[in-house]
């Protein structure tokens, strides 16, 4: 089968590789309809997240219909699914709480060493990314081995097509957890960083929860603009102060809940060289940090921190006296897929939300390298490419 | 023991299998004194001549099901990466032997024998007497708070083979006995709540249980 293999910074390849096949009982085998590029898969085109092998398949948005199953599959042959980048085994204890992207079972047992020595506890296992999460093979091809498959896929209806429901595999139900975690109540100012993917579904997720104000913040103009379009105030910070523009718009409160959509590339993973490696970047760390750094010093005391953006290392001068004094509370986390995937499906269907303004360009799977080249190179226009196995040229 | 012998032992020291001549009890490496209730394995410092590789984990199965996989041995294989086969010996499976992966593509046998067999509760061995290798080891299964299900201990004795450099070897090829008991009780934890391993091979001969077979 054609697949899209990493091979280095900035070398990413459609080549041919083995199909693959049902490996154990609860597997299945989807043939791969539409997949997009998220945000996260350019930290694996920069090489800046480790744990990568020449030759591994991206992608951990994708959607199709089945075409093999495992013995203890729940699955059925024919059946169109969309498919959650978090792989979850719903045997464990954080699968049994919902805490699905917390997941026990699903990385490998020899894999799960390096991220419970950075972080304390392994990560779960996903699609198409890190062998630090895994090394599972993602999305970004004809054909995927989905392990866990009476768990995570969601069976879509056919009068919906892929573009409306493709976004459940991560960027949907990220941004909507994003904003639950922001804890929303009905009079809130919300304000968000960060109007890529996640951001903007952020921004729309708080809107139907109900806030009565969004500020969106981010400095590329189409973004902001289709911020607007959703309903957003927006600040671009390369003209503004922002931390006073956000004093001023919440009438001298200060915003309710921030939403820090932006992250931040990891900075080395190797636990002896992390520290030594933040200090030598202190400058493009402090630089990279700010966002979370502006957001607490932003937000009203007794308000609430949301973190979507993805964080794997540390960070110097964080401001904790911010959070201690002025008694903030912080949500984050991988997003716990499974949990969202049949209500979020419900608001797609009745409308509520919409996840097809955000896709800029379609490309049929053969072209995927110039998509990640262009998403990362023109990220105001580019705003999000679908890839589609089969597409005409 | 020779000096090959004994790096052969050590880097085949698997879940329970470890070198050594044991002198002490598992359970005197419990502390009971003190203001320290932790368990005696999370000690920064090891007293006596052993070194006591020891995990927990948290399995949401009923105890008599783990407790009954565990104690018919030849399960185990399932989920122990360094062990190619196990063969009970005697009608009341007190008895086995266990064929373990050592370097150089070779293996080496080590018969148990069960000293202690509380049901659903604890199952201590060691090697038996004049064995090339010597090992003792436990597993107990304690009810976990509330629906957790059931906490699975294992603490085995062993005596670092070629001292701490032997050891740093044998971590390299993650064949060092804390870091294998905690890869295999993970594997253990993955077939009892979900009824598979998980492997991220996209094809079954790519999987780490297909080229254990092959190299068998």
């Amino acid at each position: 089968m054609k697949a899209l293999t990493w091979h280095g910074t900035k070398d990413v390849r459609v080549e041919s590789v083995p199909d693959p096949e049902i490996v154990n009982p609860r597997d299945a085998i989807v043939e791969v309809t539409a997949t997009a590029i998220c945000g996260s898969d350019l930290h694996l085109y920069d090489g800046v997240i480790p744990g990568m092998k020449a030759g591994d398949v991206l992608g951990h948005e994708f959607m199709g219909v089945v075409v093999d199953t495992g013995s203890k599959s729940t699955l059925k042959k024919g059946q169109r699914v969309v498919v959650p980048f978090t792989i979850s085994c719903g045997g464990c204890f954080h699968c049994a709480v919902q805490q699905y992207s917390a997941c026990e079972n699903s990385n490998p047992a020899e894999k799960q060493d390096m991220s419970a020595t950075l972080y304390g506890h392994p990560m779960s296992g996903l699609f198409g990314y890190s062998h630090l999460t895994g090394g599972y093979s993602g999305g970004q091809a004809e054909y995927v081995r989905v392990p866990f498959s009476d768990v995570g896929p969601i069976a879509v209806p056919d009068h919906l097509e892929d573009e409306k429901v493709l976004f459940l595999s991560d960027i949907l139900p990220t941004g909507w957890m994003a904003a639950e975690n922001a804890q929303i109540q009905p009079d809130d100012t919300v304000a968000v960083w960060g109007c890529g993917p996640v951001g903007l579904f952020a921004i729309q997720s708080a809107i139907v929860m109900g806030a009565a104000k969004v500020i969106a913040i981010d400095h590329y103009p189409h973004r902001l603009e289709l911020a607007r379009e959703l309903g957003a105030e927006t600040i671009d910070f390369r003209s503004t102060d922002v931390r006073e523009a956000l004093l001023e718009m919440s009438g001298g409160i200060g915003v309710d809940a921030v939403i820090d959509a932006v992250g931040m590339e990891a900075h080395g993973f190797a636990v002896d060289n992390m520290l030594d490696i933040a200090k030598q970047t202190v400058g493009i760390g402090a630089d990279r940090a700010r966002v979370i750094k502006q957001a607490l010093l932003a937000v009203r005391p007794g308000g609430r921190v949301s973190i979507p953006g993805v964080y794997g290392g540390m960070t110097d001068k964080f401001p904790l006296g911010a959070l201690m004094e002025k008694g903030l509370q912080v949500r984050s986390g991988q997003t716990h897929v499974q949990k969202y995937t049949g209500e979020l499906l419900d608001k797609i269907e009745d409308g509520t939300l919409d996840t097809t303004f955000l896709i800029s360009h379609r490309l049929p799977l053969e072209q995927a390298a110039d998509g990640y080249r262009n998403f990362k190179e023109q990220q105001d226009t580019w705003t999000k490419v679908v890839l589609k196995p089969g597409m005409e040229h | 023991m020779t000096d090959s012998k004994r790096q052969i032992a050590g880097a085949a020291a698997g879940l329970g299998l470890a070198v050594g001549g044991l002198v002490l009890g598992l359970r005197a490496h419990r502390r009971r004194q003190g203001s320290d209730r932790a368990p005696g394995y999370t000690a920064r410092h090891v007293h006596g001549p052993l070194d006591i590789a020891g995990r927990s984990v948290t399995i949401r199965r009923p105890r008599n099901e783990l407790y009954a996989f565990w104690r018919s041995f030849p399960n185990l294989v399932d989920v122990m990466e360094n062990v190619e086969r196990i063969v009970v010996k005697d009608d009341d499976g007190k008895r086995s032997v266990w064929t373990i992966k050592a370097p150089g593509g070779t293996t080496v046998d080590v018969e148990t024998e069960v000293v202690e067999d509380t049901q659903d509760e604890r199952i201590a061995w060691r090697s038996v007497e004049g064995s090339d290798i010597e090992t003792q080891g436990e597993v107990s299964f304690a009810d976990a708070p509330g629906d957790r299900g059931t906490r699975v201990t294992l603490v085995v004795a062993y005596d670092p083979p070629g001292g701490k450099a032997g050891k740093a070897i044998a971590k390299l090829f993650m064949r060092e006995p804390q870091v294998q008991a905690r890869h295999d009780l993970k594997r253990f934890k993955m077939l009892m709540e979900t009824g598979e391993i998980a492997t991220s091979a996209s094809r079954k001969e790519n999987t780490r249980a297909a080229e254990k077979e092959k190299a068998a």
